[in-house]
């Protein structure tokens, strides 16, 4: 068996680094996320300001972990979820097979088809802004990925022959899918996990730097990103610390989700968009 | 696999707007009933959902997308007849920085297989596909505007303005490009025509130009569809950023501002964008390589 490389481990501490400091905020953030030290408005960076203040006297530090809660949150549950539904639904097409596979695929065609951050805004649009809509805009978008890939699997797995062994000893399908064929693509999943949490990331953050995602008080990496925008010119502090959370957070997803692929997929070590 | 896709993107559209709490409407002032009554009866407000449904979709087949609720006197088709062009220009030039980079990156990336440059060469792709575009903006915005002041910071008033938003909305899909031009080429590289190219005696441009990369050009022409597709979604980030007048900046603003008639206008516009995108890769694809049947 393959080792994870030298960067894929990094990328695997520095992602637990940040998890732990995100789950651990209230007990790891020197301030809470809305005190104002109204004698330190946009500060740069000291000694009792790591990263400086923003224009309401706030610790950008606090609020950069108490941002990685909401970032890293969506980032992973969003996919979490889209990979249950994806997994299910794939599993349940390819095993039924015949003219409900068809019908079930045309839909994941036709979802699949829609370009994914103008149906996320529609959808937070619908279900307003925030964490929820945010949420549910994510996995109803990226399920469809996963429902491919697990609808392959499927039908390439459901041939061997200690499936059909297990059918033939009368397994339900369900025992089959959970007990014979669920493990044999758990590797698959663990890899597109890897990939699909920077995506998801890398949505939320987005939505939120242009305004259309995370609304107050909550905020995210990519909404400090936006405040910081206004003031880049003068305070660029403000806007290059979220930038650089959420683009090493994605590199580390990236380069892990790497280093996985090959040591449990080194098949398909393939470039897609 | 267009029309159902533009069917389901006007239907959806169309009831997530219409399900959407808060209408164009509300404002501070409370308005007389009678005035809220004449403007639903104007924009047909008042009429049973599917009956807008047909008139909507009546109306989308004459190309009409109906006025727009905030720009008053302005039609929605004409906002987007003014702000695409510039949409457009934005995305050529991305789709320049992508191909201009990404292809000779993996060229020399996967001819100097292993070395150094190779290296680097994947170093930084995998950098440009993990940096949001609104970041590598930013920074690009800080260092060569506010910082060096060689270039602008916003608008869109020729060339020199077109350069950075251009490689901040590109340089991520030039990183995949890199690495699937990279991929592709070492395993055309290893194959048994090109062993024959060489002991034929041609020289390595030769065999790098007409063999390679000839042979190689066919995965990056079916990722042109997707391509297309983040370029369009990712040009309303980069409209914002660089204050560009494009559909994308439009259609944020009419986001917030609940324009129904503009979002779903721009909405439209950008999945027609898309599907003809697929259809030109598909005919591309079917024209370059003979293997490929279109049905």
């Amino acid at each position: 068996m393959n080792k994870l490389s030298i960067a894929s481990k990094l990328s695997a501490g520095f992602l637990l680094i940040v998890s732990a400091v995100a789950v651990l905020a209230p007990w790891v953030a020197p301030y809470s996320y809305e005190t104002q030290d109204t004698l330190q408005t946009l500060a740069f960076p000291s000694i009792e300001h790591w990263m400086g203040t923003d224009r309401l006297g706030r610790d950008l530090l606090s609020r950069m972990i108490y941002g990685a809660r909401v970032s890293l949150f969506i980032g992973v549950f969003t996919t979490l979820f889209a990979l249950m539904i994806g997994a299910i639904y794939g599993a349940i097409s390819a095993y039924v097979g015949g003219r409900t596979d068809n019908l079930m695929m045309r839909v994941v065609d036709v979802v699949f088809a829609l370009p994914d951050l103008l149906m996320i805004i529609l959808i937070t649009v619908l279900m307003g802004r925030g964490v929820a809509g945010v949420f549910i805009a994510l996995t109803l978008v990226s399920w469809v990925t996963v429902a491919r890939l697990v609808r392959g699997e499927v039908l390439r797995i459901k041939e061997f022959p200690y499936v059909q062994a297990a059918r033939a000893l009368g397994a339900s399908p369900a025992r089959i899918l959970l007990r014979e064929i669920f493990p044999n693509i758990l590797g698959i999943l663990m890899v597109t996990l890897s990939f699909r949490v920077p995506v998801a990331i890398l949505a939320e953050s987005t939505l939120s730097f242009i305004g259309l995602g995370i609304a107050p008080p909550f905020s995210s990496w990519g909404s400090l990103a936006n405040d910081g925008w206004t003031a880049i010119k003068f305070y660029p502090h403000l806007i290059l610390f979220p930038s650089a959370a959420i683009f090493l957070t994605i590199l580390s997803f990236n380069f892990l989700g790497d280093g996985l692929r090959e040591i449990l997929d080194p098949k398909a070590s393939q470039d897609t968009i | 696999m267009g029309i159902p896709v533009l069917v389901t993107v006007a239907t959806l559209t169309f009831l997530i707007m219409h399900w959407v709490p808060g209408g164009p409407f509300d404002t501070e002032k409370i308005l007389p009933p009678e005035i809220i009554a004449n403007i639903e009866a104007k924009y047909h407000l008042d009429k049973p959902l599917p009956l807008q449904y047909l008139l909507y979709m009546k109306q989308l087949l004459q190309g009409d997308l109906g006025p727009s609720y905030k720009y008053l006197g302005r039609d929605v088709s004409d906002i987007i007849r003014d702000t695409f062009p510039v949409s457009f220009a934005l995305g050529l030039c991305a789709v320049l920085v992508v191909l201009g980079l990404g292809i000779p990156a993996g060229m020399i990336s996967a001819y100097w297989k292993n070395s150094l440059l190779d290296r680097s060469v994947l170093l930084l792709a995998a950098m440009g596909i993990s940096v949001p575009s609104f970041v590598l903006g930013a920074i690009s915005v800080w260092i060569f505007s506010h910082q060096w002041h060689l270039l602008p910071p916003a608008l869109w008033e020729g060339p020199r303005h077109m350069i950075l938003p251009a490689f901040a909305l590109g340089a991520g899909f030039a990183g995949y490009i890199a690495r699937l031009t990279r991929t592709t080429m070492l395993s055309v590289l290893a194959s048994d025509y090109i062993r024959t190219a060489r002991a034929k005696g041609l020289t390595e441009p030769v065999i790098m130009f007409k063999h390679v990369l000839k042979n190689s050009i066919y995965p990056i022409v079916s990722v042109m569809g997707p391509l297309t597709a983040g370029l369009v979604t990712g040009s309303f980030v980069i409209e914002y950023i660089f204050s560009i007048p494009g559909m994308g900046r439009f259609f944020i603003t009419a986001v917030t501002n609940r324009d129904y008639p503009l979002i779903m206008g721009v909405t439209l516009v950008y999945a027609v964008l898309i599907v003809i995108a697929n259809t030109i890769v598909d005919m591309v694809y079917g024209w370059l390589d003979p293997r490929v049947t279109l049905k």
